[in-house]
């Protein structure tokens, strides 16, 4: 049933990515609309998918790799409706749009088996921790998506070349208020992730901390992204700088997130 | 009777200079000259457009030149002297002066192709005069198909949609930048008149506070009074950099007035809230090394001009299609205004037939108010049918072109025929 609906929604996000491209080129408000009610229907199919995961497997499915790409999808399409009914940033969707395909994708094409959960990760602590590092995650990527666009734009404004991005980007101070808005957002929600996950390691095993390799990295990211923050709040930082280290600060998040699994491997991996 | 003439006096930005429309503004508002010339006997219908860049005045009349005289030394002749006015101001008759005014309220004539305002400041105008009486049957009529004609060029053509023209562009590129310009500050160093245009363009857009900085005080006082702002003494350019948003140098200055050694520290002190910095002049002002810095844009006048080259050919295009829809309804008013001259003796030549008609059945029949009602209407009816069947010819004589005989002579055939100038024709045969 849930891998019905998983399908179904892999289906539909790609037609609203084909939709929203398709505007992205010709600009027919029409065809912005289509995409939009495409990607709304993507995101309801993808909730019940999680939500028939759930009943299927008898816990909080955030725990195999595709669970976890799979929320970390559906949290970044949650996250840009939420902005999106506050702000509106042109052309904006088109981008969430590409990243949320692709990494629907990903999670496709990995093992969607269910495995009974590890005595230790039974806990209450599992989907608190995880969904809420995952919707920091998708905040965060957001304002990574704004980062790029930011660049992209601010590069054809002061080289005074205007070219394909122009015209159908929004304005800088749209995009640096979207990386405002995400990071002050994302960040607290970083550090909630962050110390539940703290919690949940003395309970599951005995300790604070470990320093196992996702440990660390998730430390370093939560520096990286301290270092944003604190910037932009104190100095000022903001445009080029703030965009540059909020994308460098997101590479950081999926080397945490894939990059420890696969390279280095610790105990705390997913559930296998 | 002729019909009245429609002649438009004015100057605009493009054939006099900014001191002398200055003096001709009507910066009293419209109440005062409308009833200066309320009493004047050669113009029957008038109303007068005064904005930044133009005054125009719009009359009908008998006489044109002697109500042109008559309507310049009212309004004028105390501000500027009669060579300068003569020197300066243009005049458009009849076809014309329709088309001038078309071309005025379609924005085709502005400083700024395709802005919005003046639409606004015609109706303003109109609304004045037409308070107080002085517009009539024609100019009414002329005003509201101005009107009109702008909104056809407006939305058949995409005239304003684009960039076009420098202090437009600037416009859009400080959209790109602040977003929206509401609450944004524009410092103007030098008081050149493009500067003087961007800053226009950009208070029209919301941008609340114009700071003016300029070598001689007064004349930035003067400019800053013009935008409710401030006028500030040129030394204390830096102070002010880290209040304004935007920047727009035009001073006459041989050397540059601002290098990147001095912005640098002041990006500080704005906490790098993003500076837009616009250098029309030549040579220019500003550094360009400053496009260096982050968060500051500057342009020169050349980059500008860039920008504006993008939209040109569309632009062009759009002109045109804007010029053919004026000419059209140019010629449309023209058909009207020939019609309004044969009207008169339309009218004339129905209502002496049908007196005589009346007048030779009620002989025949007694009068006609004593009768039966069914009998009174057959013969209302046969009395109506009788007149058009005896105008229908000479009514079609005036109406239809005629290529060898002018309108204005057949009407004169129709009226002698007829004898309808002749003062007894009320008698008509016996």
């Amino acid at each position: 049933m849930s891998f019905l609906l998983f399908q179904g929604s892999v289906t539909v996000y790609l037609l609203a990515t084909a939709a929203y491209l398709v505007f992205f080129f010709n600009k027919k408000q029409e065809i912005r609309r289509i995409g939009y009610f495409l990607f709304l229907t993507a995101v309801c199919l993808h909730s019940l998918t999680i939500v028939a995961r759930y009943f299927e497997a008898g816990y909080t499915p955030i725990t195999s790799h595709h669970e976890t790409v799979s929320f970390f999808a559906w949290s970044l399409s949650c996250c840009y409706l939420t902005f999106r009914w506050r702000y509106t940033v042109k052309n904006l969707g088109v981008f969430v749009c590409l990243l949320v395909l692709a990494l629907m994708l990903v999670a496709a094409f990995s093992s969607r088996e269910i495995v009974p959960l590890a005595p230790a990760l039974q806990s209450w602590w599992l989907p608190i921790h995880a969904s809420v590092t995952l919707i920091a995650y998708g905040f965060l990527a957001l304002a990574c998506i704004g980062g790029c666009m930011y660049l992209l734009q601010e590069r054809e404004i002061k080289t005074k070349r205007f070219g394909l991005f122009y015209s159908r980007l929004p304005s800088l101070e749209t995009l640096d208020t979207l990386n405002h808005h995400c990071l002050s957002i994302g960040f607290p929600l970083l550090t909630l992730g962050l110390i539940t996950g703290s919690i949940w390691a003395k309970q599951a095993w005995g300790a604070y901390w470990h320093w196992d390799p996702k440990e660390t990295w998730s430390l370093v990211t939560w520096f990286l992204y301290a270092a944003v923050v604190h910037q932009r709040f104190t100095v000022g930082w903001r445009g080029r700088r703030a965009a540059l280290l909020s994308i460098i600060a997101f590479l950081s998040v999926l080397f945490t997130l894939w990059g420890v699994s696969f390279l280095l491997k610790g105990i705390h991996t997913y559930a296998s | 009777m002729r019909r009245d003439t429609i002649v438009l006096l004015g100057v605009n930005h493009k054939t006099t200079p900014l001191a002398v429309r200055e003096k001709l503004a009507l910066s009293s508002g419209y109440e005062e000259p409308l009833r200066a010339l309320q009493d004047l006997k050669e113009v029957r219908e008038y109303y007068l457009l005064s904005t930044c860049n133009r005054v125009e005045i719009l009359f009908t009349c008998q006489n044109v030149e002697l109500a042109k005289a008559r309507v310049l030394e009212r309004l004028f002749t105390s501000a500027v002297s009669a060579e300068d006015l003569n020197q300066h101001i243009y005049q458009h008759v009849n076809d014309d002066a329709v088309g001038h005014l078309f071309q005025v309220a379609a924005s085709l004539d502005s400083m700024i192709v395709g802005e919005t305002q003046i639409l606004g400041q015609l109706k303003e105008a109109y609304r004045h005069a037409a308070k107080k009486r002085c517009t009539g049957f024609i100019l009414n009529k002329l005003l509201h198909k101005s009107f009109s004609v702008a909104k056809r060029v407006r939305s058949e053509t995409r005239i304003g949609a684009s960039a076009v023209s420098i202090s437009y562009a600037a416009v859009e590129l400080a959209r790109k930048i602040f977003g929206g310009l509401d609450g944004k500050k524009v410092l103007l160093v030098g008081a050149g008149e493009m500067a003087e245009l961007a800053a226009e363009h950009l208070v029209g857009q919301g941008v609340t506070e114009v700071v003016v900085a300029n070598r001689t005080l007064q004349r930035a006082v003067d400019l800053a009074r013009c935008y409710n702002g401030r006028a500030v003494a040129l030394e204390e350019l830096l102070d002010q950099l880290q209040q304004v948003d935007i920047l727009i140098s035009s001073t006459g200055s041989p050397d540059l007035i601002l290098r990147k050694e001095d912005v640098r520290p002041v990006m500080r002190e704005r906490r790098n809230r993003p500076l837009f910095f616009i250098d029309i002049a030549v040579p220019r002002d500003l550094d360009p090394a400053i496009n260096d810095l982050d968060n500051i844009y500057l342009y020169d006048i050349d980059d500008l001009h860039n920008v504006v080259e993008m939209n040109r050919s569309e632009r062009d295009k759009e002109a045109i299609k804007a010029k053919r829809i004026i000419a059209e309804e140019q010629l449309k008013f023209g058909k009207w205004l020939a019609n309004m001259e044969s009207t008169p003796t339309i009218i004339q030549l129905r209502a002496g037939v049908e007196k005589l008609v009346r007048a030779e059945v009620e002989k025949t029949m007694g009068r006609l108010n004593n009768m039966e009602e069914m009998d009174r209407q057959g013969l209302e009816k046969m009395i109506a049918a009788i007149t058009g069947k005896m105008v229908y010819h000479p009514l079609s004589y005036l109406k239809t072109e005629h290529h060898c005989i002018s309108l204005h002579d057949r009407i004169k055939t129709v009226r002698d025929l007829y004898q309808l100038d002749s003062s007894d024709n009320d008698q008509g045969p016996a």
